[in-house]
């Protein structure tokens, strides 16, 4: 049976629909991501799961009990979770230890016992030698590992996390994505993780749930977010891309500008409709000879380029079209504004889109 | 090559002599500045502590000072009077100001902006003001309290007594629960939903998490607000002379007073005016201390969002607490002051021929003395507030560009009148300026500085924060373009600040109106202002004429506010900005 399960949950803020219509499974020890730009709705659904908001329509259930419903929610002191606030929330007034140990002392737990479960749990996070310290004295990253501390040592049903690394400096970040995952790897604690950053999620997610204007668009583990984007807005949100679009004739899709074959594509556009695909930058190859196998390579001009280290980014377009291309070629492939080039395709990596 | 070479030496010593231009213009200006802040500030101080340890006529060191102003039984009396005064006013102001701070900034409680409407009116209404409301309420028989209560049970004397310690403490409380209230609801605002939120999802419910986290997040701002309203009760002339003469006791600052009856014994009473002098820094050192400890407020980062607790039918009770402060520190006064005001006798009740346009008539036109009183108030208000902010200002430039050398030393004199009580400050002023050779004794000169030294730390505080506020690339963009400093400050600085020197003027205006505790040392027979009028009307006993002038002064103070707000925003006033 899943954990948590959101059935048709909507949040109506007067006339503006923040949230609208989520459904979404997790199963127990789950790390979900809630991925989506700014005003997509994730921070609402994460609060509405935490109790601090009502939802106007649907329900939460976790183990099969509803938690909010809008005829009523059990309040966030009982639903015995966790979560992690874009500002940490660490109380100032309080050390280390006393911030990790306030939701232990809560439970009644002896004090003995307090003591050696938050002496445990600050060791997982590395922070055993500061624990006498106030927040003001640490980084943001040690007080984001109290955080962490604090959130995990009371073993909540589900830990929930509100873009918790926006606050931190790259290399920082980068650090604690790690971090928090090697946490969930630890204690298997069932997670909801709210961010802005694909990277992020596709580092520390089992699955994403990418969010566009209230709405969950696709549910998929990482990898298949980035390959089989269904829809345009998560082709257009994870990664980089180029969308073009075709028309079957039965036999072959036509671009603009250029043909492929129908039988080379894993779906079948219905003859004499037109279809949309993203094709990532690095999945075409470009080439200064036509390739031998001439199946699927167009010939192109360069547009524009620009040299980025790690690689070169070109715009091309073909010799007959108009609509640019976006490609990526390794350092080692150099070819200047206005020369002709041979592009291949890989018809197998073009995602269609609905 | 040779020829090169001169010309590098000619480019240096070009450098080297602007160089030296530069620092002469620059240690000029601090010098002047500098000279001003001793005058104004170190000079009168000194002078004090100085004449404390002189002999009267012949100057020469002695403790004999010390020895007669603390040798009787009476002044070590009024001392712990002070003391007992101070403690209580803090107590009481904190029961009122910290739970109505905590009601707005983080209930639901209804009303909201009415009441904050009413602790603004606490916050500008002058202590002394609000005494005579409550001798008028709660004065032995005849007070109007005692009056209903008589009405209603049928007994022959009243229970209420404000010429008595509860009653001083009661009337100065209800006017500086303000400060508490906005040291903690100022604090409050800073703290982030998320604290809370964090403690709610954890297990803790509403009461526990107001309890554990959010009061002691603001703990610091809390006793921030004690202190204050202390170091106010101890330094108040006002209130405790209406009330604790006529109850037969002393505090310290009508001690101090009575040493200027004459013989006037300056020298006695610089040397007990010391204890007031050295707690007031003692205590701002201790809040120094503690607002600086952990860094409270400092741990806060993105998406602050802040909502309300909802108190559910708790919040009537708590607007009902709220509304009976504001009763007591407000309505009541405010209701029986101008019934007086308007009334030929004010014992004879809200009658419709008891009312009467005289007593403004009487001030007005037939009494020449009480109109230049009132001019003087407003003018030398007015004057003081330009002064003090157009110093202020020179001053905060100078130390927000970093023009000269140890402008720090500027910025702490600035606010070195801060730990100085308006009492002490102006035997000081009196000390120093009173006899030749300025022997400005009497003069509109003398109250204007001391109200511009007074004054000063409010002055700095918002003009620091305009600059502050501006980014100096404003100005760098002016000088690119080939335009001097002087351009870039009146074409660009001056325009973006003026809306904070409004604020600050009017911040400087308001208190300067109603200064009594150094006026009372500093004024002469042609120099009198309405506070001082005041206390002279309390003690021929007509409050009806009182009433009218204090009416008066209220009106002007709150159109000044409400213009204030209107230009710079809603409740400026009730900022902490120190």
């Amino acid at each position: 049976m899943s954990r948590l399960k959101l059935t048709g949950v909507s949040k109506r803020y007067g006339d503006f629909l923040a949230v609208d219509g989520i459904d979404l499974e997790l199963q127990s020890g789950e790390f979900v991501s809630l991925l989506g730009p700014s005003g997509c709705g994730k921070t609402t659904t994460l609060r509405m799961i935490a109790g601090f908001v009502d939802p106007t329509l649907g329900a939460i259930e976790m183990d099969g009990q509803i938690l909010s419903s809008p005829s009523g929610s059990v309040p966030p002191d009982r639903r015995q979770m966790s979560m992690i606030f874009q500002s940490y929330a660490i109380w100032p007034n309080m050390t280390v230890e006393q911030n990790v140990a306030f939701g232990l002392e809560l439970r009644k737990i002896a004090r003995a016992e307090v003591k050696r479960r938050v002496g445990e749990m600050l060791e997982v996070v590395h922070m055993n030698h500061l624990a006498d310290r106030y927040p003001a004295e640490l980084s943001g990253g040690q007080q984001q590992r109290v955080a962490l501390a604090r959130a995990i040592v009371i073993r909540p049903s589900v830990l929930l996390l509100d873009e918790p690394l926006s606050n931190l400096d790259a290399t920082l970040r980068e650090e604690m994505r790690f971090e928090i995952r090697r946490l969930h790897d630890e204690f298997h604690v069932t997670t909801v993780y709210v961010t802005h950053d694909q990277a992020e999620a596709m580092v520390t997610s089992d699955r994403i749930a990418v969010m566009n204007h209230g709405r969950i668009e696709q549910v998929d583990v990482p990898r298949a977010l980035y390959d089989r984007p269904k829809t345009r807005f998560v082709a257009g949100f994870i990664g980089r891309t180029n969308f073009i679009e075709g028309s079957s004739d039965g036999h072959q899709i036509a671009f603009d500008g250029f043909a492929l074959p129908q039988s080379s594509f894993e779906r079948d556009v219905a003859a004499g409709s037109k279809a949309v695909f993203s094709v990532r930058p690095h999945s075409m190859r470009l080439s200064e000879t036509p390739p031998a196998e001439r199946n699927g390579a167009v010939g192109v001009v360069v547009v524009e380029r620009a040299f980025l280290g790690e690689h070169w980014d070109y715009v091309v377009r073909p010799r007959d079209g108009a609509q640019t291309l976006r490609v990526t070629t390794s350092p080692m492939q150099d070819f200047p504004i206005g020369a002709t080039a041979w592009l291949e395709f890989e018809p197998r990596q073009m995602a269609l889109i609905a | 090559m040779t020829d090169n070479s001169l010309d590098v030496r000619a480019v240096n010593f070009a450098g080297v002599a602007s160089r030296l231009r530069r620092l002469d213009a620059s240690m000029l200006l601090w010098l002047a500045l500098i000279a001003v802040l001793v005058f104004l500030i170190l000079n009168p101080v000194l002078r004090l502590i100085v004449s404390s340890l002189q002999e009267t006529d012949t100057g020469h060191f002695t403790l004999a000072n010390y020895r007669s102003a603390y040798g009787s039984l009476r002044h070590l009396e009024s001392l712990a009077h002070s003391l007992e005064l101070g403690v209580g006013v803090a107590i009481l102001a904190t029961c009122f100001g910290v739970p109505i701070a905590w009601a707005i900034s983080r209930t639901d409680m209804p009303c909201k902006a009415f009441v904050r409407l009413m602790v603004f009116a606490a916050f500008v209404t002058p202590p002394y003001l609000g005494a005579i409301g409550w001798i008028l309420l709660a004065g032995p028989n005849s007070g109007w309290l005692n009056k209903v209560w008589m009405a209603l049970t049928g007994a022959s004397h009243g229970i209420f007594n404000i010429y008595s310690m509860t009653g001083l403490i009661l009337v100065v409380a209800v006017t500086s629960f303000p400060y508490t209230f906005v040291f903690t609801s100022s604090a409050l605002d800073l703290v982030s939903s998320e604290m809370e939120d964090a403690a709610n999802i954890l297990g803790a419910r509403t009461l526990r998490t107001t309890l554990r986290i959010t009061l002691p997040l603001v703990t610091p701002a809390i006793i921030g607000g004690i202190i204050i309203s202390f170091l106010e009760a101890i330094a108040l002339f006002g209130a405790p002379a209406l009330i604790a003469l006529p109850a037969r006791f002393n505090v310290v600052s009508t001690q101090l007073w009575q040493f200027f009856e004459y013989p006037v014994r300056v020298e006695e009473a610089a040397a007990y005016a010391m204890p007031l002098l050295a707690i007031t820094v003692l205590m701002f050192w201790v809040q120094r201390r503690i607002l600086g400890r952990r860094g409270y407020t400092s741990v806060t980062g993105k998406g602050s969002e802040r909502r309300m607790i909802a108190l559910g039918p708790w919040r009537w009770a708590m607007l009902a607490y709220a509304l009976m402060v504001c009763a007591l520190s407000v309505f009541l006064p405010m209701l029986v002051l101008i019934q007086a005001a308007f009334a030929k006798a004010w014992g004879r009740g809200f009658s419709l021929d008891n009312l009467t346009l005289h007593n403004f008539y009487y001030l007005l036109f037939e009494q020449t003395q009480a109109k230049q009183t009132i001019i003087n108030t407003f003018l030398y208000a007015a004057i003081t507030a330009f002064a003090a902010i157009s110093l202020t200002l020179a001053i905060a430039y100078v130390v927000n560009r970093k023009l000269v050398p140890f402008s720090n030393v500027l910025a702490f004199l600035c606010m070195a009148p801060f730990v100085v009580p308006g009492i002490v400050l102006a035997i000081g002023f009196y000390a120093a300026y009173a006899s030749p050779p300025l022997a400005l004794y009497g003069t509109a000169t003398i109250l204007i500085l001391g109200f511009t030294t007074r004054f000063l730390p409010i002055a700095y505080t918002s003009s620091a924060a305009g600059l502050r506020s501006i980014n100096p690339e404003m100005e760098e963009a002016v000088r690119v373009l080939g335009g001097s400093r002087l351009l870039a400050i009146r074409k660009v600085l001056i325009p973006l600040l003026k809306k904070s020197l409004a604020g600050a003027w009017i911040l400087v205006f308001i208190p300067a109106t109603r200064e009594l505790s150094s006026a009372i040392f500093l004024v002469g027979p042609n120099t009198r202002v309405i506070s001082v009028m005041l206390y002279d009307l309390s003690e021929e006993g007509n409050f009806e004429v009182l009433a009218a002038l204090g009416v008066i002064l209220l009106v002007v103070t709150v159109v000044i506010a409400a213009i204030g707000s209107k230009v710079i925003g809603r409740d400026f006033m009730l900022r902490r900005n120190s």
